[in-house]
């Protein structure tokens, strides 16, 4: 009993982990509020349907739509950002726009019935001790450490990602740097709509597609990200851990239709008390009366 | 090389003082508009044998949503940007539901004190929400609505998923229809009156530097109580008319579309002295049952409609228009 909640804990962490990375990324870097994550992450998953039913391989089919998500992020903010940059509320609502268009567009092609549904890239299952695990859900829990691990690597060790960490602590330093900084935030947004992708395509094939459950992604995106603190990797980790393991609790103990109630609750409860997340410190001043 | 100009016209400049008096030109300048749009909203409830029972129904609804975006407004000029008017809107539609049903109070009565009561509730939820501000209590705001929904249909409180069905409608068609007419008309121009008066001045004070007004010992909170506190009585009031039009309530009255509908209104006409979200209004609603023909088409072609609108014309459309009411425009050599 408690191994699973242990196991599945972890496994739901990792989950939420993948699915927030590239929305806490692009807020963390150019303070861009992408609202229309939840919608590529659906478009993600819909393309490797789409390009899987026309013959193409697996991981043919993963890497275009990975490419063709980051390119739409890409997009996104050339067209539409970019003229209102700075106005954080119209950014907001435009960018939650684009998303609502995506996802109905979606859903007036059809995409609502159960038959989409993209292959896990192993099938099977192994054993942790005596609790089953199948091995999509042991390759989301180590991807998702990868990706840390990356992320850390290119924040810290290559040039355009120290470049990033500059236009996020300063915008007007990192100009005078030479730091061409409205083409870093397109970068921002385009990492982020790209680690969108990955994590559709590699949480998508526990379930089934459902156009609905692009809006639950960016409701889990934006508690993790408030919980957590905007802006704070650390923060981040650990709301997805304590998430993950709310997540598994709330459906041992209760049922699954609490956990959005729990998810809500804590985004309320979180800005309510401590409006910059359990692990931010500087947004604190400036935004509380 | 020419560049555009504008200058006030000699009308408008006259019309700033009390020179309005001066004839009979003038004064209709000043009060054509206003007139204008009283007359509007008067004679269309008149019109129901031109317009046809639909488009009446249309026109109500548009009022309702205008006072729903008047409400947003205000919040708006103390600073909160809310994208969750839903909560204010689902909070009146469930009280008066819940008065009318279970307490059986006449359909008047229950929609007065479902304004002040919902009011009461939402100033005691929203009120610690508006220590924070910008994009967070945008945030904050978005999640409430979700929450509650969420939570009646988790706890099955209030009819779950179902609703509450069985509420007793207003029989009387132009008691209905005058009484939302009424309500907008008064809400419009005593938040105006009240906006220019010293009072105001505190109030768009706040949205200003909340510091300074602190500093010149003024108590904000007070002020922000009774902003938030008159703005949830309006959209408690609009939510309480939609619950008795439609005899039902239920969890599709916290659901996004109250919550875009005023948003979208405002962006449309322009934050402008609550006419121009009044104006977004009354094109929003028409616009979005004429595109009802297209299923589930209908919200897209609304949001690029919107998408174009925010990166054409930032300003809104009132703004425009009363620029060209108010000022010249000519070319100029340089």
């Amino acid at each position: 009993m408690w191994s699973l909640f242990f196991i599945y804990g972890l496994v739901n962490s990792a989950i939420i982990l993948l699915q927030t990375a590239g929305f806490g990324l692009t807020f963390s870097i150019s303070g861009i509020a992408n609202f229309s994550y939840g919608a590529l992450y659906i478009f993600s998953g819909i393309i490797t349907y789409l390009l899987l039913s026309h013959g193409f391989s697996l991981c043919i089919s993963i890497a275009i739509s990975v490419l063709l998500t980051s390119f739409a992020g890409f997009l996104i903010y050339w067209l539409a950002i970019y003229r209102i940059r700075g106005m954080p509320l119209s950014e907001v609502i435009i960018t939650f726009l684009l998303g609502v268009i995506i996802i109905e567009s979606l859903r007036w092609k059809g995409f609502v019935t159960y038959e989409f549904t993209i292959p896990p890239i192993l099938e099977g299952n192994i054993f942790i001790g005596s609790v089953p695990v199948d091995l999509q859900r042991v390759i989301i829990f180590f991807s998702a450490l990868f990706l840390l691990i990356i992320l850390y690597l290119f924040a810290h060790h290559t040039k355009i990602g120290l470049a990033l960490r500059g236009v996020a602590q300063n915008e007007q330093t990192a100009l005078c740097f030479g730091i061409n900084t409205e083409f870093l935030s397109s970068i921002s947004v385009m990492l982020g709509a790209g680690i969108c992708a990955i994590s559709a395509n590699l949480i998508l094939p526990l379930g089934i597609i459902s156009v609905d459950s692009g809006y639950d992604v960016l409701l889990v995106a934006i508690a993790v990200t408030v919980v957590g603190g905007l802006g704070s990797s650390v923060g981040l980790f650990l709301a997805s851990l304590i998430f993950g393991y709310i997540q598994t609790a709330t459906t041992m103990f209760l049922s699954s239709k609490w956990i959005m109630v729990v998810y809500l609750f804590s985004i309320i409860a979180v800005l309510m008390i401590r409006p910059s997340g359990i692990m931010g410190k500087f947004k604190e001043i400036e935004e509380r009366i | 090389m020419k560049r555009k100009e504008r200058i006030d016209r000699g009308i408008k400049a006259r019309c700033d003082d009390i020179y309005a008096l001066l004839s009979l030109k003038e004064i209709s300048y000043v009060v054509a508009p206003k007139v204008c749009f009283v007359l509007f909203i008067l004679t269309i409830p008149l019109l129901k044998c031109f317009l046809g029972y639909y488009w009446e129904r249309v026109f109500y609804l548009a009022t309702l949503m205008a006072i729903l975006a008047i409400s947003w407004e205000l919040l708006s000029y103390i600073g909160l940007i809310s994208l969750g008017q839903a909560f204010v809107f689902g909070v009146g539609a469930y009280t008066s539901g819940i008065l009318n049903i279970n307490f059986h109070m006449p359909v008047l009565l229950s929609i007065l004190l479902a304004s002040v009561f919902g009011a009461l509730i939402c100033t005691l939820i929203l009120f610690p929400a508006s220590k924070i501000r910008g994009i967070y209590f945008a945030m904050i705001t978005l999640c409430i609505p979700m929450f509650f929904s969420k939570m009646i249909e988790a706890t099955e409180i209030f009819g779950g998923t179902s609703g509450i069905s069985g509420v007793s409608s207003i029989n009387n068609y132009y008691v209905e229809m005058y009484l939302a007419a009424f309500m907008l008309i008064g809400a419009f121009f005593c938040l105006r009156r009240l906006m220019s008066t010293d009072f105001g001045l505190l109030i768009r004070g706040i949205k200003d530097n909340e510091f300074s007004l602190m500093a010149s010992g003024i108590n904000i909170y007070k002020i922000k109580f009774f902003v938030i506190f008159l703005s949830s009585a309006l959209g408690c009031f609009a939510g309480a008319c939609m619950c008795h039009y439609y005899q039902f309530v239920g969890i599709s009255a916290f659901s996004l579309d109250y919550s875009i509908i005023p948003l979208s209104c405002a962006i449309l006409g322009g934050v402008d002295g609550f006419a121009g979200s009044l104006l977004g209004a009354f094109i929003v609603c028409p616009l979005s049952e004429m595109l009802r023909g297209f299923g589930t088409l209908r919200i897209v072609i609304y949001s690029i409609l919107l998408i174009i609108f925010i990166l054409l014309v930032p300003e809104g459309l009132f703004s425009y228009i009363s620029r060209k009411y108010h000022q010249l425009e000519r070319w100029k050599e340089i």
